[in-house]
C-alpha cells in the first residue's frame, strides 16, 4: 500500500495526542498530577495540538477536502465516519477539562468527569482508527488481530513518553509515569516483533488462481492491460519499502523502542537537567521511529489486487 | 446510505466467458467511449500522449498463462466491477457517496458526495475502483445504467457497452437472481465461478472457466522435413555454383 505522508503523520500524531489526552484525563482527576497552570496549559495544548494537526493533515490526501464534513454522516456502517464523529465529539469534554484544569486550577468534580469522558473519547477514537485498517479484508497484514491492539499500545506508548517529558520539564516528574512509559515502550516493541513474525508466517488463501477463477496449476501474468503504472499500482502496488524492509525494521526498532528505552532508563538515574534532556530526546526519537513504523505498516501491506499484476 | 439493502429485486450482472475471450480489448475501448460521456463522465486521461500515460478505465483485460498437467494456455481475462452482494467498498464509505441499489443490485457512486478518501478502493479486493486525480473523486463501472434502461436506444442495444462490443460474444448481461435467465442457465451449464470466493464479498458477475483440453486435435507435430539430397547433373552444378 502506498504510504501517503499525510496519513502516516496523521495516525502517528493523533496516536500520541490521544494517548496524552487519555493519560491527562485519567491521572489528573485521580490526583497523580497536580492541577498546576503551566503543565496543564502545555500538556493540553500539546495533546489537542497534535490531534488537530493530525486531523488537518488527514484531509490532505482527500481529493475533495471541501466536502470533508460529509464524512460524519455514515457512522452506522463506516469506521472512517465513526472516527470522524468520535474525534470531533472528544473535543467537547477535552476542551472543558482543559479549561477547568488551566483556568480554574482544579481537576475534581465536573472537571474530573470531563477528563474521564475525554479519556474514553480518546480511546474510542484510537479504536476506530485501528478498525479502519483491521476491517479491510483485501489486505491480510492489516486484517489481523494484531492491528487494533497495536494502535492502542502505540498511543499509550507515545502518549506516556510525551507525558513523562512534560512532567520532567516542569520539575514534577513522576516515577509512576516514567515506569509506565518504559513498560509501554517495551510492550510496543514486543507487539511489533510479534506482528512481524505473524505476518511472515501468514498463509493467505487468496492466490492468482482464486483471483482469476482458473483452478489448479499455475497462473502467470503474461501481459498487463496497460503499459504504464495506473492508479491501482501506484496506490496498492507500492514496492519501494519492501526492498529495504529489513533495514527499515532495524531503524524502527532502534528509534521507536531501543533508544527511547535507554533514554528512559537514564532518566531514572540521571540528575535534574540531564533527566529533562533525556526525556525530551526520547519523545523526539520515538516520534521519528513511529513515523518509520507507520510508513512500513503501509508499505509492507500487500493488497489482493497486486495478484492480478503478478506482483 | 452506505448500509447495504437486505434484499435486491434483481441481481444484474455480467457473465464473462474466459474460453472465448480473445483479448481484443474491444470491450475496454467501447466502455471508455460510452462512459467518458456517461453517468460517471469524464473518464479522465492524464498525459495521454506522454511518457507516463495514466487514466481512468472501468474495464481492464489482462492476459495470463495458465499451466496445468494438461498443458498450458493463454487466458484473456477482463476485470471490472463485480457488483458484489456484500460490497465492502460501499460500507466503508464515510459520506454515503457509494451505494448499492435495492432495485437491481448495481453498485454506484454519487460523485457529488465523494470526498476522494480512496478507502473504497482499498476495500475492493478486485481493483474495480479507480481514482480520478483530475476531478478528485472515485470512479467505477456503472453497468451502463444509462444504457440498460435507456428508452432512446433500440431494445437490443440496452446492454452494457462492453457486452454490445464483444465480437466473440464472450460477455453476457442479465439477471443472475432469476434461475431461468439466459445468464443463469449459462452459469449452471458451464460451471461459472466467483472470483476470490474466500473473501466473502459474493460477487454477482460470474466467470466461465475455459473448456477442458480435448484430445481431438493431433498432439503430434508434423513430420520433420527430409534433408535435401545432393543433386547430380545440370541442376546439381547450378546448386553448387550458387552455394559458393
Amino acid at each position: 500500500m502506498h504510504p501517503a505522508f499525510s496519513v502516516v503523520f496523521f495516525t502517528t500524531a493523533t496516536g500520541a495526542g490521544y494517548g496524552l489526552l487519555a493519560l491527562l484525563g485519567v491521572l489528573g482527576p485521580l490526583g497523580f498530577i497536580a492541577p498546576d497552570f503551566w503543565p496543564g496549559l502545555v500538556g493540553m495544548g500539546l495533546a489537542l495540538g497534535l490531534i488537530a494537526a493530525g486531523l488537518l493533515s488527514s484531509t490532505g490526501h482527500l481529493g475533495r477536502p471541501e466536502r470533508a464534513w460529509r464524512a460524519f454522516s455514515q457512522w452506522r456502517s463506516s469506521w472512517l465516519s465513526r472516527e470522524g464523529v468520535s474525534s470531533v465529539i472528544t473535543f467537547i469534554p477535552a476542551g472543558l477539562f482543559g479549561l477547568g484544569w488551566v483556568f480554574l486550577g482544579r481537576t475534581g468534580g465536573w472537571v474530573a468527569i470531563a477528563g474521564l469522558l475525554a479519556a474514553i473519547g480518546a480511546t474510542v477514537t484510537v479504536c476506530t482508527t485501528g478498525m479502519i485498517y483491521a476491517s479491510l479484508k483485501p489486505i491480510a497484514q492489516w486484517h489481523s488481530r494484531y492491528t487494533l491492539p497495536a494502535y492502542l499500545i502505540f498511543a499509550t506508548m507515545t502518549g506516556s513518553v510525551l507525558l513523562n517529558a512534560l512532567l520532567q520539564s516542569f520539575g514534577v516528574g513522576s516515577m509512576g509515569v516514567l515506569a509506565l512509559s518504559l513498560l509501554a515502550t517495551l510492550t510496543g516493541w514486543g507487539w511489533k516483533l510479534a506482528t512481524w513474525r505473524y505476518n511472515e508466517r501468514l498463509e493467505i488463501p487468496t492466490t492468482a488462481n482464486t483471483a482469476t477463477g482458473l483452478a489448479g496449476g499455475t497462473v502467470r501474468s503474461l501481459e498487463w492491460p496497460h503499459t504504464e503504472e495506473n492508479y491501482l499500482l501506484k496506490e496498492m502496488g507500492f514496492r519501494i519499502a519492501r526492498k529495504h524492509s529489513a533495514k527499515l525494521r532495524q531503524i524502527t526498532q532502534a528509534l521507536a523502542f531501543g533508544l527511547p528505552i535507554l533514554l528512559l532508563i537514564l532518566v531514572f538515574v540521571a540528575p535534574w537537567p540531564l533527566a529533562i534532556g533525556a526525556s525530551v530526546l526520547a519523545v523526539i526519537v520515538q516520534f521519528g521511529g513511529m513515523l518509520v513504523e507507520r510508513w512500513l505498516f503501509f508499505a509492507e501491506a500487500k493488497h489482493t489486487v497486486t495478484l492480478y499484476y503478478g506482483r | 446510505m452506505t448500509c447495504l439493502p437486505a434484499h435486491t429485486d434483481k441481481k444484474l450482472g455480467l457473465v464473462i466467458d474466459l474460453d472465448t475471450c480473445v483479448g481484443c480489448q474491444a470491450c475496454v475501448t467501447a466502455c471508455k467511449e460510452w462512459n467518458t460521456g456517461g453517468h460517471m463522465a469524464p473518464l479522465t486521461d492524464i498525459d495521454p500522449y506522454g511518457a507516463h500515460v495514466d487514466g481512468v478505465w472501468f474495464n481492464r483485460v489482462h492476459s495470463y498463462e495458465h499451466t496445468t498437467e494438461m498443458g498450458g494456455r493463454t487466458v484473456n481475462f477482463p476485470r471490472s466491477c463485480l457488483h458484489c452482494e456484500t460490497p465492502a467498498c460501499v460500507t466503508v464509505c464515510p459520506t454515503g457517496a457509494s451505494y448499492k441499489r435495492a432495485s437491481d443490485g448495481i453498485v454506484l457512486i454519487d460523485e457529488s458526495k465523494c470526498i476522494g478518501c480512496k478507502l473504497c478502493s482499498w476495500a475492493c479486493p478486485y481493483g474495480a475502483r479507480e481514482f480520478d486525480t483530475d476531478v478528485g473523486v472515485m470512479k467505477k463501472c456503472t453497468l451502463c445504467v444509462d444504457r440498460i434502461y435507456n428508452d432512446n436506444l433500440a431494445e437490443e442495444d440496452r446492454v452494457p457497452a462492453c457486452v454490445a462490443a464483444c465480437p466473440t460474444s464472450a460477455r453476457h448481461f442479465g439477471d443472475l437472481d432469476d434461475p431461468a435467465s439466459a445468464v443463469s442457465q449459462l452459469v449452471a451449464e458451464r460451471g461459472g465461478v466467483d472470483l476470490m470466493p474466500e473473501m466473502g464479498y459474493g460477487p454477482t458477475n460470474k466467470y466461465l472457466p475455459p473448456r477442458a483440453h480435448t484430445q481431438r486435435a493431433a498432439s503430434v507435430p508434423a513430420k520433420a522435413l527430409e534433408p535435401v539430397r545432393a543433386e547430380g547433373g545440370f541442376l546439381g552444378w547450378v546448386d553448387r555454383m550458387l552455394s559458393n
